[in-house]
């Protein structure tokens, strides 16, 4: 099993070539790298979680190129593999055009929507999850100014800082947000010494908080906070152990619970639009032993707040891809 | 835009060219001597995973620097066994030094330290110090109230890692030894005609394999600069096309080193403007978008190229495998 997953690891999706599992699921992480520290990682604990707890194995790949994408799918469904996982919102037009041909595979994409019979699409409330990590920063800035650091420019990554900004505005209006994006281009999830001069432009223009949702970027941006003695907010895995004291808290995307319910249910699972929000534990901010003497009872009773009039309606998280535009920030 | 925001994006600036100069000094001395060498990108990754894993396992960013210099120049043989010993065709023998790179800096660092790409962060006495002059400012809020004076002597001057003014300096030495030594006249004569080179009694073969064994030492630095200077750890692809960038500005330079430095210089000018888009959008009094400053460098480059600096002729015997005549 280890080694076949290394090989798999290392030659991409070149080589299944230790004969056909029946009906063991397989993963596709994709660009960032399985080991990003954030929501690649995540699915992949997700799929070693289940792996513990039931003793089964999967198969994976990580993905190298744009044009890998194709080929990995059609050749887990035609090796047998089901239900075929793959995290990555890029995935959704290939797998458009490949799910049809399979139907008796199932198909879970997460972070996009594809309108299949036999797929399951799960999106997460990032803006909410977003939106509750942007009250904990307005709350911990002591400067007024907090940023926004976004990988590759698109709209999923607008969406959190949409929210986020939102998060930050109603709870003090008078915080000024500062939004970058790295780039627009797949390098953008993996440049953390722009990220890193980006941190230092927003501290320049007084942000003493940096929220960064930009992959391994993000590390680069951390770092940088942490050097100068500001804070910084993880995203997707909880990144609060890279530098205790120094990492406010992280927006958990909880990938692995996509993955790991995805992979229990086996094939024929249920498809159409799965969503995980805050309701279903899906998005929340990390609080554990490395952030505890940074986050003040008050923090946690406006976040307790925000999570029930949210689940109640009262309070409305804009959301990025309702109109591709965002009220709290221009971004 | 006010002063301190000025300053600091020069700032910017230097960090930002520091690792495209070193590689572009690389490519300018390999590609002089007649070798194209589009593994930049690939050495200096190598250099970066090597340096961040040697500084982290033993604690010395020195030890992690000479590793990632030993690193590098290993890449160089290979390029030089394919290109120059077996006449190998340089382009493809540069390109396989990127995929090799990008791979097996992946593959070691996850079999050394289990976290896939990364390696684990290095704590502060296993990183290049910055070297802040007496006087000096360090953290940005403090500078909000000082005086230019002040400014200008703690962030330009001071607040840098040992390898920007290395690298600055490495422009005039360089210079000297291309222009000045008798070394260099043969480097330069090799690339645009080897037959001459090799009439005179000198080997052509030596001379490029020095040219190509600088440039990895370069490149290893680069790399170490990247991953030990700048961050505190390798991921993955992290040099981020700046190889590629190096060999862009090589080109704008005309293959000589002081254009080479206002060419990087640039670059990481622009590079860094990047991260200010408010600032100056406010300068300029239209809001464009980050795209725009995103393209910026590659826009210059083909415009300049295009109409103002004239044609850049590259070195003449560049690309050709050398076969001496009988």
């Amino acid at each position: 099993m280890t080694l076949k997953t290394t090989f798999l690891c290392a030659t991409a999706a070149f080589a299944l070539g230790t004969g056909t599992a029946f009906a063991d699921p397989a993963l596709i992480f994709d660009l960032g790298g399985k080991f990003d520290k954030s929501f690649n990682e995540s699915s992949f604990n997700g799929a070693e979680r289940w792996a513990a707890e039931t003793g089964g194995t999967y198969a994976q790949v990580e993905l190298q190129s744009d044009a890998q994408r194709d080929q990995a799918i059609r050749r887990f469904a035609d090796e047998g593999y089901n239900p075929i996982i793959m995290a990555g919102f890029s995935n959704a037009t290939p797998l458009e055009a490949i799910a049809p041909e399979y139907p008796d595979t199932s198909f879970v994409i997460i972070d996009a929507e594809v309108d299949l019979p036999n797929v399951r699409s799960v999106m997460f409330d990032e803006h909410e999850g977003s939106y509750l990590v942007g009250i904990i920063a307005a709350m911990a800035t002591q400067t007024d100014v907090v940023g926004f650091i976004g990988g590759m420019d698109i709209p999923l990554i607008r969406r959190f800082g949409c929210g986020y900004a939102q998060g930050v505005t109603d709870t003090n209006p008078d915080i000024e947000v500062i939004a970058n994006f790295t780039g627009s281009t797949p390098t953008a999830w993996n440049d953390p010494v722009k990220g890193s001069e980006l941190t230092l432009a927003q501290i320049a223009q007084g942000a003493d908080v940096v929220y960064a949702a930009a992959g391994a970027t993000g590390v680069g941006v951390l770092q940088t906070a942490a050097d100068q003695g500001i804070y910084g907010i993880g995203v997707d895995s909880n990144q609060n152990y890279l530098h205790p004291g120094s990492v406010l808290t992280s927006m958990i995307k909880r990938v692995d619970n996509a993955v790991f319910a995805a992979m229990s249910e086996g094939p024929g699972l249920e498809t159409g639009l799965h969503t995980m929000g805050i309701a279903n534990d899906g998005v929340a901010p990390a609080f554990d032993e490395y952030n505890e003497d940074l986050i003040t009872p008050e923090m946690h009773a406006a976040v307790d707040a925000a999570v029930a009039a949210i689940a109640a309606g009262e309070i409305e998280v804009h959301d990025y891809y309702t109109d591709q535009a965002c009220p709290a920030i221009q971004f | 835009m006010d002063f301190l925001t000025l300053v600091l994006i020069l700032d910017s600036s230097l960090r930002l060219s520091t690792p495209l100069l070193l590689a572009c000094l690389a490519g300018l001395f390999s590609e002089r001597s007649g070798v194209f060498d589009i593994g930049l990108e690939g050495k200096m990754l190598a250099g970066a995973f090597v340096a961040a894993a040697v500084a982290y396992l033993t604690g010395s960013v020195w030890i992690g620097l000479f590793a990632a210099i030993i690193a590098s120049v290993f890449m160089s043989v290979l390029h030089g066994l394919a290109s120059i010993t077996f006449r190998g065709n340089q382009l493809i023998s540069g390109v396989a030094i990127n995929f090799l790179a990008a791979g097996l800096t992946v593959l070691v660092s996850n079999a050394l330290f289990h976290e896939g790409g990364r390696t684990p962060g290095l704590p502060p006495d296993a990183r290049f110090p910055t070297i802040n002059l007496p006087g000096a400012l360090t953290r940005i809020p403090e500078l909000r109230h000082a005086d230019p004076m002040t400014l200008v002597w703690s962030k330009l001057l001071s607040g840098h890692t040992v390898i920007v003014p290395f690298a600055l300096l490495l422009v005039p030495a360089t210079w000297w030894l291309l222009y000045r030594t008798r070394f260099g006249l043969r480097l330069r004569a090799v690339g645009e005609n080897p037959a001459a080179v090799d009439t005179a009694g000198v080997s052509v073969i030596r001379l490029r394999w020095i040219a190509l064994l600088i440039g990895g030492v370069l490149c290893g630095i680069a790399g170490a600069y990247l991953s030990t200077a700048i961050q505190a750890s390798f991921i993955k692809n992290m040099t981020a096309d700046r190889g590629f960038m190096a060999l862009a500005a090589l080109i704008f330079a005309k293959w000589k080193p002081w254009n080479a430095l206002w060419a990087c210089l640039l670059f990481g000018f622009l590079q860094a403007l990047e991260t200010q888009t408010r600032a100056v959008n406010n300068l300029i009094g239209i809001a464009l978008p980050s795209q725009f400053y995103n393209a910026l460098p590659y826009v210059l480059t083909v415009v300049i190229l295009a109409g103002f600096v004239g044609k850049s002729i590259a070195p003449k015997a560049g690309g050709e495998p050398y076969v001496k005549e009988r």
